[in-house]
């Protein structure tokens, strides 16, 4: 019996995975397919792997109309076709990355736990066990972890502070509202490895003393949500979840909670409302939602990455983690290769590659074959940058000094035929439609921002995205003048009247 | 609405939830493809808040619709990484083969934007009736328009 790996994550399955697999299960040969999550070489999809004495044979990508000529060239015993890519190990796009966090996606069966614990599962779950929560608390600082979702607050300051809050009911909300195009990092990590995720959430739980996890996962990923709930029943039949995690007494549930469209959500007390079933509106703070987070109560809010790198923190020790990186941004963070890119996906490094390396060593340029113009990382709110500053080393001080955020790690490429300004006008236009309306400046400074773009009239752009800054309520209203900033700043020329 | 019964039923299984109004206009709108006027009251009584409340929370969510939209439900992603890849002239070009602006629907045919739907590394996208499909153009969404209602 050969084991075949087909995958099963949204850019596989949009690209005909679910085929490929029918088509391969049918050949008239032994064959076992397993649907693993992804290994996020997005480019090579459908990635299908052999397994041989040699390790993982990889194929991609793979059509329908491939396996036909892959049988005959004999893939099945990792036989060389011309889809060949090697052993998956030695592909450079994976071999180059420090896959932490995203060890087992790709590797694994994403709702085997078998596979799961052969593969180091549970490990930092059954060393939380062992220590106090103030103690876990102190690996995850020591660790440097730092918020991935994009406002890289340290993670354990946030751990610390709920910990040190006396409450009768404490939550831990994990933001999966990934909603900054350009990125898909968490809805890999949730496709691919949920109960990394999962386990994540439980030594939070123990650290800060709170019992209940919500997941508020965006209405977006329809795979994810049914893979997290498949998730959640296989750790409450193991003892994983419940009254009694692993018999230690301990109690934790976790239910996701599906948003509904709103770009703002992702922003966290807005998120907080949704979950209590309001309109996203962003409240002031303080209140910390580390104080008065959901329902009133101290609420531990962190993004899918920071929560699944906790599993390997306490695994291998705080140390271990701040091995990686420099400067302040201490581990590995996912970066999203997207856009006019020609090898998308997602690789996973030690803070400090330079910008250069990411799009053009991992990336290879843009897909179209023509010179890129800009380049957009950190989401919507993200700057806009030019070839001019591919030595940017990606980390959080180096982007912050450069005017730039590096957010979530999205990076979306643009060639030659990118228009900024119809950019610089889409980031106020976007504002507008996803702005929750609560302060005045995101809401009516939006809708001003598209008109001053359009009347040509720059220098009121300009105080309008000084106003923005100062006085919008959070980082949506913040931050929109980044990208619009960057645009006029870089490409001058695009915004004189054509 | 047809079916008043159904509806209470489904929202008396949301009402003890904690925060469960979102989780119920989702159960909603996946059983009669909208949000029916008809079960603000509802949803109001059972959640204890005002019709308000909840009209407030329906219209503020893109994915909360109020009426029935067209047979075949048509997203296109309007967000910075499928621009990159031609997705404001592809927009146009959906737009002229539906005769439909974004946001609009006739009975065949809804036309809805979507701010990305994760699959950025294979853009632009487009999805048809829940089914995403990446590196879309006009002659393969043409293709996956023709065999109606089969795609």
């Amino acid at each position: 019996m050969k084991n075949i790996y087909v995958p099963r994550d949204t850019a596989s399955l949009s690209m005909g995975a679910d085929d490929v697999a029918k088509a391969i299960a049918a050949l008239p040969a032994e064959v076992n397919v397993i649907r693993n999550g992804t290994w996020g070489m997005t480019y090579l999809e459908p990635l299908v792997e052999v397994e041989t004495e040699r390790g993982r044979v990889a194929y991609g990508p793979v059509t329908v109309s491939d396996v036909d000529s892959l049988y005959q060239a004999g893939f099945l015993d990792g036989a060389n076709h011309e889809l060949c890519q090697g052993l998956t190990k030695d592909i450079e796009y994976l071999k180059n990355q420090e896959r932490l966090t995203f060890s087992r996606c790709g590797l694994i069966d994403p709702l085997s736990i078998d596979d799961y614990i052969k593969n180091g599962g549970f490990e930092g779950l059954s060393r939380a066990l062992k220590l106090s929560g103030q103690e876990i608390i102190d690996d995850v600082m020591t660790s440097g972890l730092r918020g991935r979702g994009g406002a890289a607050f340290p993670t354990g300051i946030k751990w610390n502070t709920v910990y040190e809050t006396k409450a009768d009911q404490k939550y831990i909300c994990c933001n999966a509202d990934e909603g900054d195009s350009g990125t898909f990092s968490d809805r890999i990590l949730m496709e691919s490895d949920p109960f990394c995720l999962m386990e994540g959430m439980i030594i939070a739980g123990i650290a800060v003393g709170a019992t209940k996890g919500y997941i508020y996962l965006r209405s977006e990923y329809p795979l994810c949500k049914e893979i997290l709930n498949g998730a959640i029943s296989i750790l409450n039949e193991h003892n994983f979840l419940g009254d009694d995690i692993c018999g230690s007494g301990k109690t934790f549930d976790i239910e996701v909670r599906i948003g509904a469209g709103s770009y703002v959500c992702g922003e966290e007390t807005a998120m907080l409302e949704s979950l209590e079933g309001k309109r996203g509106m962003v409240r002031a703070k303080p209140p910390l939602p580390a104080h008065e987070g959901l329902f009133g109560k101290p609420t531990v809010i962190n993004n899918v990455i920071s929560l699944a790198s906790v599993p390997i923190i306490l695994a291998r020790g705080g140390e271990y983690y701040k091995d990686f990186g420099i400067g302040r941004s201490r581990g590995t963070i996912a970066f999203q290769l997207a856009g006019n890119i020609r090898r998308g996906g997602l690789v996973e490094k030690a803070f400090g590659i330079t910008l250069d390396d990411m799009i053009n060593k991992f990336g290879g340029g843009t897909y179209s074959g023509k010179p890129i113009k800009a380049v957009q990382v950190g989401g919507p709110l993200g700057a806009y940058l030019t070839p001019d500053n591919f030595d940017l080393p990606l980390e959080y001080e180096a982007f912050s000094k450069a005017g730039a955020v590096l957010g979530h790690g999205g990076i979306v490429v643009f060639d030659e035929t990118a228009d900024m300004k119809a950019q610089a006008k889409f980031a106020f236009e976007f504002c507008m439609i996803e702005s929750c309306g609560k302060c005045t400046p995101c809401r009516i400074g939006s809708i001003r921002g598209v008109e001053q773009i359009e009347a040509g009239n720059y220098e009121l752009v300009e105080e309008l995205c000084e106003l923005m800054d100062t006085s919008s309520l959070c980082a949506m209203g913040g931050m929109t003048p980044i990208p619009v900033k960057s645009a006029m700043k870089y490409w001058p020329e695009d915004f004189k009247d054509k | 609405m047809t079916d008043l019964d159904e509806a209470k039923e489904i929202i008396g299984r949301y009402i003890n939830i904690q925060g469960g109004l979102l989780e119920c206009l989702h159960a909603l709108q996946h059983v009669f493809g909208y949000v029916p006027k008809e079960t603000v009251d509802i949803m109001a009584e059972g959640f204890n808040i005002s019709r308000a409340e909840v009209h407030g929370v329906i219209s503020y969510y893109h994915d909360f619709k109020t009426a029935p939209g067209g047979r075949t439900i048509v997203r296109i992603c309007q967000a910075e990484s499928c621009q990159a890849m031609g997705s404001r002239q592809l927009t146009e070009q959906v737009k002229a083969l539906l005769g439909l602006d974004v946001g609009e629907n006739n009975d065949e045919y809804s036309l809805e934007a979507v701010y990305c739907f994760g699959n950025c590394a294979l853009s632009p996208n487009i999805e048809i009736n829940g089914k995403l499909y990446p590196r879309a153009s006009k002659d393969n969404f043409e293709k996956l328009l023709k065999p109606e209602g089969q795609q």
